[in-house]
């Protein structure tokens, strides 16, 4: 923000963006017991964005380039070594315990790995029921209508509100993880490498439902992840981070006409759509 | 092209059941398909189909306890299935090559790089430690790894995914294995590595003629490799064929399904 | 082919086994109503008789009939175990949970706290407390609970540290949980269900422990009926009677044996619940 914006905001007092990273720096120092300068490990280096009300950002980037801590950050689960993140216009780790559980509602996430992000031992009714108790006061019958519409609306059904963890398949599973993410109507979802672990016929199902559900509830979304075509589906601006420093914001349309090396590099490593195209193997095309 | 099309791997009729306690169900059943030299079949199919069983099997890697394995899985001629357990472990490794998916998982975190390459290389060839030692360094410039002598010193923790990977597949080039098995070689590495490892891995293809069964559920995978494919759903093979042909004219629907299923990305855009 | 090891794992030995130590827990609270006897009714008379049908096991050296004093001493072996494993697991679990969830300095602190007891083996601490009061069946029960949390306050400890990376407690936290609803709802759950089989092969040396301070003599004081005093007190007739010594030591061979193999059996039936 220039130094102008800044003054509007705090006139106005209203969000200039629904999510702000400022200048946020983040090293993880490696504890050694003798030593007093222990060597540290630059994780981010000044990254600064912002995500406005509805519109999607795609973050891209190599594994190790600090895309996960910046999600961490960015949900208020790690403290920066120094920036700020602003969401709806307030400062998420200086703000009074008051207003960080009020802001909290409208700012979820979902994992890569579906079945860590869950309590094995909660049933699935369980597992969506946890943020509606924890903000909403529902008596038991509306709390689990609710349940069941959103089991639904991912996709699984009434059964299913009984099962355990163990006794889903991992696209299912990160369908309830989903369910219970947009049970308070969020506003931004950070979804950190969420299709990752999921075979390509279930990313494409579990994009389309994230589409769907973004048109629905008018979310915003916050897309961390190495793969460029799952990215693609989802955003309207596209982020390269590289080695902590974001090196690249994008609007989609220009992206992949860009010169930045590290988008040349992934364009190079997209594998091919059809035998023809490809690369490496008998009878491919000469590179 | 000179190079015989000799099968090396024959498997027919695998059927794999498992023993729980609620009786005997069929993981894998009929299933049919010849690992020529020098080719790479490509087996495709959504988790949980059998893919993973299916190569196991081969490597008679499952357990005698609870899992029965009918069927015939001949290795140039010689059945392997119901093999003694030690012809087998002189198989493995040398003969049949397995790169696992989580490469991570494929090396003891407590014996650095250089050891663990040795000690492979020397149980299946009669090299001296030094002679192990060359080999290793050899294979490992030859997949492009940076330092190839200090990564030896290295421990499994300090090197990336796509890194390992491409250490598996040097170990594998210098025991020159007549079949590898690569179970989803890719799919715990980031984009900007794939495409690198499966070049290494055919390599291993073009010069030593092993023949590869890829097995993946991304259909990208297969385009950039196969040379015949395999389509697995619940446990049986519903499609094979070349695999210009499966790609342009797919017959069953599951197949069809998987073409369909795919992200793509606009065209015009991608070329620069 | 039937293997050794087979034999004792399954359901089948936890029903067995869950079924003798049900068989127990009805002896001990019901003894007064099953015991033909009050066991500290003495009866000199009839000292040192061999079994009959008013004394179905016999007497001992002062005529109590053996039967019922082993009844009798199941309520203090079972009952006062329990006790010490209840209360040492409730200690364990609330300082080890507190010290893992919160880290920092309060780990420090309460780590420091059980590396002190751990440096006193239980017997020291028990004649330390016996010298000071004397000897009797609560100090015995005080100095094994107070050097037995910290065994698990530890094995909590270690459990809740790894738990706490676990993505679900950071999607908790995301979900608004409080520290408090993660700690009740997502990580006592997770880490006490091994706890029910350690818990069983706890009981057997918590059992074990009473006993021999017994019959070292600074635990139960007769006239008192437990199955460590009846060994002590039988060990001088050892080679006229030997039934007085081993009624009880038999008695404290199957409950142990009970409970360390509804244990493994446990542990090996727990394995497959988790994905």
């Amino acid at each position: 923000m220039s130094q102008y914006e800044e003054d509007l905001h705090l006139i106005w007092g209203e969000q200039v963006s629904l999510l702000q990273v400022k200048d946020v720096t983040h090293h993880y120092t490696a504890r050694k017991l003798f030593k007093w300068k222990a060597p540290s490990k630059q994780v981010l280096s000044n990254v600064s964005f912002s995500i406005e009300e509805g519109a999607c950002l795609g973050m891209l980037g190599p594994s190790g380039a600090g895309k996960s801590t910046l999600g961490k950050v960015m949900l208020g689960l790690e403290r920066p070594q120094s920036g700020q993140i602003f969401f709806q216009g307030h400062d998420l780790y200086k703000a009074e315990q008051s207003i960080r559980r009020k802001i909290r509602r409208d700012l979820q996430a979902v994992f890569q790995d579906s079945y860590s992000s869950v309590n094995p031992r909660m049933t699935a009714e369980q597992i969506i029921a946890e943020p509606l108790e924890n903000y909403e006061r529902l008596t038991i019958a509306e709390q689990k209508r609710t349940i069941i519409e959103l089991l639904e609306r991912v996709g699984l059904t009434e059964e299913d509100l009984t099962k355990y963890p163990h006794q889903f398949s991992g696209g299912q599973l990160q369908r309830i993880n989903i369910a219970r993410a947009v049970s308070l109507k969020p506003k931004l979802i950070v979804l950190d490498e969420s299709v990752s672990s999921l075979d390509m016929v279930t990313q494409t199902l579990i994009l389309d439902l994230l589409k769907e559900l973004k048109n629905d509830f008018g979310m915003s979304y916050f897309f961390i992840t190495h793969d460029l075509k799952a990215v693609y589906q989802l955003s309207d601006t596209l982020g390269v981070l590289d080695h902590g420093q974001l090196t690249g914001l994008y609007e989609k349309d220009r992206f992949l006409k860009s010169d930045h090396p590290v988008v040349k590099e992934m364009k190079r490593s997209i594998l091919a759509e059809h035998p023809r195209f490809r690369s490496i193997g008998t009878r491919a095309l000469q590179q | 092209m000179g190079t015989e099309q000799s099968t090396v791997l024959q498997v027919r009729d695998l059927h794999v059941q498992v023993h729980n306690q609620k009786g005997n169900s069929t993981i894998v059943q009929g299933i049919n398909f010849e690992l020529k030299r020098g080719q790479v079949l490509g087996l495709i199919g959504e988790s949980g189909c059998g893919k993973t069983v299916t190569s196991m099997s081969i490597l008679q890697t499952l357990d005698p306890k609870t899992t029965k394995v009918e069927g015939s899985i001949a290795l140039r001629g010689r059945e392997l299935n119901g093999l003694a357990e030690q012809d087998m472990r002189k198989i493995r490794g040398k003969d049949i090559a397995y790169i696992m998916q989580n490469p991570m998982n494929a090396f003891t975190p407590v014996f650095t790089i250089g050891q663990q390459m040795i000690e492979s290389i020397r149980s299946h060839t009669s090299f001296s430690k030094k002679q192990a030692k060359e080999l290793a360094t050899e294979a490992l410039h030859h997949v492009n790894l940076p330092h190839p002598a200090k990564l030896l010193h290295s421990y499994p923790f300090q090197l990336s995914g796509g890194m390992l990977q491409r250490v598996m597949i040097a170990i594998a080039a210098c025991l020159e294995p007549a079949v590898l098995i690569a179970d989803e070689p890719t799919t715990a590495l980031d984009v900007f590595n794939q495409k690198t490892v499966l070049k290494y891995l055919d390599g291993l293809r073009s010069e030593f003629g092993t023949a590869i069964l890829l097995i993946s559920h991304d259909l990208g995978v297969i385009a950039e490799m196969a040379d015949e494919v395999a389509v697995m759903q619940n446990g049986r093979i519903v499609e094979n064929g070349d695999v210009f042909q499966l790609f342009d004219e797919p017959k069953h629907d599951y197949t069809k399904k998987l073409l369909s299923a795919r992200l793509t990305l606009p065209m015009d855009q991608l070329a620069t | 082919m039937i293997s050794i090891r087979k034999i004792f794992k399954g359901p089948k030995v936890i029903a067995i086994c869950t079924i003798i130590l049900t068989v127990l827990l009805i002896i001990a609270v019901f003894a007064p109503w099953i015991a033909p006897h009050h066991p500290a009714d003495v009866h000199l008379v009839y000292k040192l008789q061999p079994p009959s049908w008013t004394f179905p096991l016999g007497t001992d050296h002062l005529g109590r009939c053996n039967l019922s004093r082993l009844l009798y001493g199941a309520r203090i072996s079972l009952g006062f175990a329990m006790l010490i494993f209840i209360s040492s697991l409730v200690i364990g679990l609330i300082i080890g949970t507190i010290s893992g969830y919160k880290g920092g300095w309060i780990d420090q602190l309460l780590m420091r706290c059980c590396d002190g007891v751990m440096a006193f083996p239980n017997l020291i601490l028990v004649l330390g407390l016996v010298g000071i009061f004397g000897p009797g069946l609560p100090q015995v029960i005080v100095a094994l609970m107070l050097v037995q949390w910290v065994y698990y306050a530890r094995i909590f400890r270690g459990m809740v540290l790894s738990l706490k990376e676990e993505n679900f407690i950071a999607a908790a936290k995301i979900n608004g949980s409080s520290q408090w609803k993660i700690i009740k709802q997502h990580i006592i759950p997770n880490v006490l269900p091994p706890l029910v089989v350690i818990g069983t092969l706890e009981m057997g040396w918590a059992i074990m422990d009473i006993s021999a301070m017994s019959f070292l003599g600074l635990g139960v004081q007769p006239p008192a009926a437990e199955w460590g005093a009846m060994i002590h007190e039988g060990k001088s007739y050892i080679r006229t009677n030997p039934e007085l010594m081993i009624y009880p030591g038999l008695m404290i061979m199957v409950v142990v044996v009970t409970f360390n193999l509804l244990g493994e059996a446990l542990s090996d039936q727990y394995g497959v619940k988790r994905r």
